[in-house]
């Protein structure tokens, strides 16, 4: 869509645009720049020559049976974190929708934890896991498990896993909410009128007319999953206890920014790049079909 | 079904609500009591109302660490600047790429555009050399301004200012007013609601933020709270509980704030926005 009417000069807009341009160029381009440069290239012991090795690094990476495993744990990891999230926030979208009593206050208590910070969010998960202090330890401990989650693999994956869903439900809630109220009233009367009741209504009607916003919200938690959870992981178990909660998001900052290993962590970086640019690319095709619509 | 109490959905909501309350009630009144007790396991539901003064405590801090008072002032000043940067940039940038025709405009929309794919996680260490190069480390304003730039605002602003009627613009125009006057006048005051939707989500954002701190401020006065309640809990030196809690609750309040104040105009930004 373009405007008909216009202002003159080229000036002014330009001046407009600079800041905005001159930040993406130094602190965005130019950094990624670098990011795939230093992936085809590898340093010698000493840091003085660089040279280029093509895709070696790459070959590297993907023969590393530590990246493979990080791949995989970063797969099971989202899954669950997305599958938690969403399911957990569509049961409540669906029944703060009806025309209850207080259902304003129910709404507000359920959108107020969009604003705790991933990193606060696994401060309140520590400190209810906690062995010693935690409610739910304890709760765990009493009905006979032994719970550790710094020494045992598998329960530090499921407190991350815990930590990130929680935190992102309230997104999904306000968006579940939102598609709800916005299928017409007379569809679901009329579902009501044939006698489909419950459970029938909402997996033959409610649910299908809700895909759009499901579908977007898919692609949102997989980039939060994948990218936003470094703090949750930084502030929880440090990607420990061993490599048990090392997502692809924590070892690119291990790699690069604890160990140093520049060219790996550059291609580690690279592939990051390319798997952010397919889900923002599948996003936005989607957002492009439904303003079409 | 009027006149009949709904309990499925009374049971279910009160049930989610407990589920996120109740982390926040715990340690809200975990801050409160006596850390010996909590280190026992004797974490009660109720707070010691004699015990508020730890607030006091913390926010002065101790002698040889960040007091948290300027952790808080830290992180204000980041959410604030960054909200407020990333509004005004956009709103500019929409304005020239919507009302304007010069060379390249295209180009310079993509480019904007393109940093959606670029977020810090995928670029840790080529951003640390540039940040170094300029001598933005371990300064507020490398804390702040490269966050400032944003595709998403960029989009929304560009989105509504596509629909203004063009009899609008042709009016002001007649009326004689200029590029500038019809910016301030007329497109400000049209785009409020949406100026104050984003403000939400980009304060929490700012407010929100762990990595970028703690890759370009090492220096602890440079704290933001998210950053100092994070180092509390991994440090080896054990801190008291009631302080870790009394912290928590501090990074929580003024996010928590800004979405409750305003949320009707946050969620209807939210869901509208298309993000």
């Amino acid at each position: 869509m373009e405007r008909r009417t216009i202002f003159k000069g080229w000036l002014l807009p330009v001046a407009f645009l600079l800041p905005q341009l001159l930040i993406t160029a130094f602190f965005f381009l130019l950094p990624a720049a670098e990011a795939i440069y230093s992936s085809f290239t590898r340093q010698d012991a000493f840091g003085i020559r660089t040279r280029f090795v093509g895709l070696a690094n790459f070959a590297d990476l993907f023969s590393d049976p530590l990246y493979l495993g990080s791949i995989w744990r970063t797969v099971v990891f989202d899954v669950a974190v997305v599958a938690i999230a969403m399911s957990v926030a569509l049961v409540l979208a669906v029944f703060a929708d009806r025309e209850i009593r207080g259902r304003g206050l129910y709404r507000t208590l359920l959108i107020w934890p969009y604003a705790v910070a991933p990193a606060v969010a696994a401060v309140l998960w520590v400190l209810l896991l906690h062995p010693q202090i935690g409610w739910l330890a304890h709760g765990l401990t009493a009905i006979g498990l032994h719970w550790d989650y710094k020494l045992n693999g598998g329960q530090a994956m499921l407190a991350v896993i815990l930590a990130s869903a929680w935190k992102q439900v309230s997104y999904n809630f306000i968006f579940f909410l939102a598609g709800l109220q916005s299928i017409p009233r007379p569809v679901t009367e009329a579902a009501r009128m044939d006698g489909a009741r419950g459970w029938r209504r909402f997996r033959t009607i409610t649910f299908p007319l809700l895909a759009p916003t499901t579908f977007f919200l898919i692609v949102v938690n997989i980039v939060y999953a994948s990218f936003d959870t470094f703090a949750v992981i930084a502030a929880l178990t440090r990607g420990g206890p061993g490599k048990a909660t090392e997502t692809l998001v924590y070892k690119v900052y291990l790699d690069g920014f604890v160990n140093q290993q520049i060219g790996s962590s550059s291609a580690q970086s690279v592939v990051l790049m390319v798997g952010v640019i397919v889900l923002t690319a599948i996003q936005f095709r989607f957002l492009d079909r439904k303003s079409d619509a | 079904m009027k006149g009949r109490v709904d309990w499925t959905a009374h049971i279910v909501l009160l049930l989610g609500a407990v589920l996120f309350v109740l982390p926040v009630w715990l340690v809200f009144a975990g801050a409160t009591q006596d850390p010996a007790a909590i280190d026992r396991g004797q974490l009660s539901l109720l707070p010691n109302l004699h015990g508020f003064g730890v607030y006091a405590e913390v926010l002065r801090g101790v002698p040889g660490s960040t007091p948290v008072w300027r952790m808080l002032l830290v992180s204000f000043g980041m959410a604030l600047s960054i909200a407020v940067g990333k509004i005004a940039i956009s709103l500019l940038s929409a304005y020239a790429v919507v009302f304007f025709r010069f060379p390249f405009r295209m180009l310079c929309f993509w480019t904007i555009f393109i940093t959606l794919m670029l977020p810090v996680e995928v670029r840790i260490i080529p951003t640390y050399a540039v940040m170094a190069s300029f001598g933005l480390i371990n300064t507020f304003a490398g804390l702040t301004v490269p966050l400032i730039a944003s595709a998403t605002a960029t989009l929304l602003f560009r989105q509504m200012f596509l629909v203004v009627p063009d009899e609008l613009v042709e009016a002001a125009r007649m009326d004689g007013a200029g590029p500038w006057r019809f910016f301030r006048d007329i497109l400000l005051p049209v785009s409020t609601t949406s100026i104050a939707a984003l403000f939400v989500i980009l304060f929490v954002y700012g407010w929100n933020q762990y990595l970028w701190p703690l890759l370009v401020a090492t220096d602890p006065k440079l704290d933001t709270v998210v950053i100092g309640i994070v180092k509390m809990i991994g440090t080896d030196a054990p801190v008291p509980w009631n302080v870790v809690m009394a912290t928590a609750v501090l990074a929580l309040l003024p996010p928590i704030a800004v979405v409750l104040l305003m949320q009707r105009w946050f969620v209807k930004g939210l869901t509208e926005g298309d993000k």
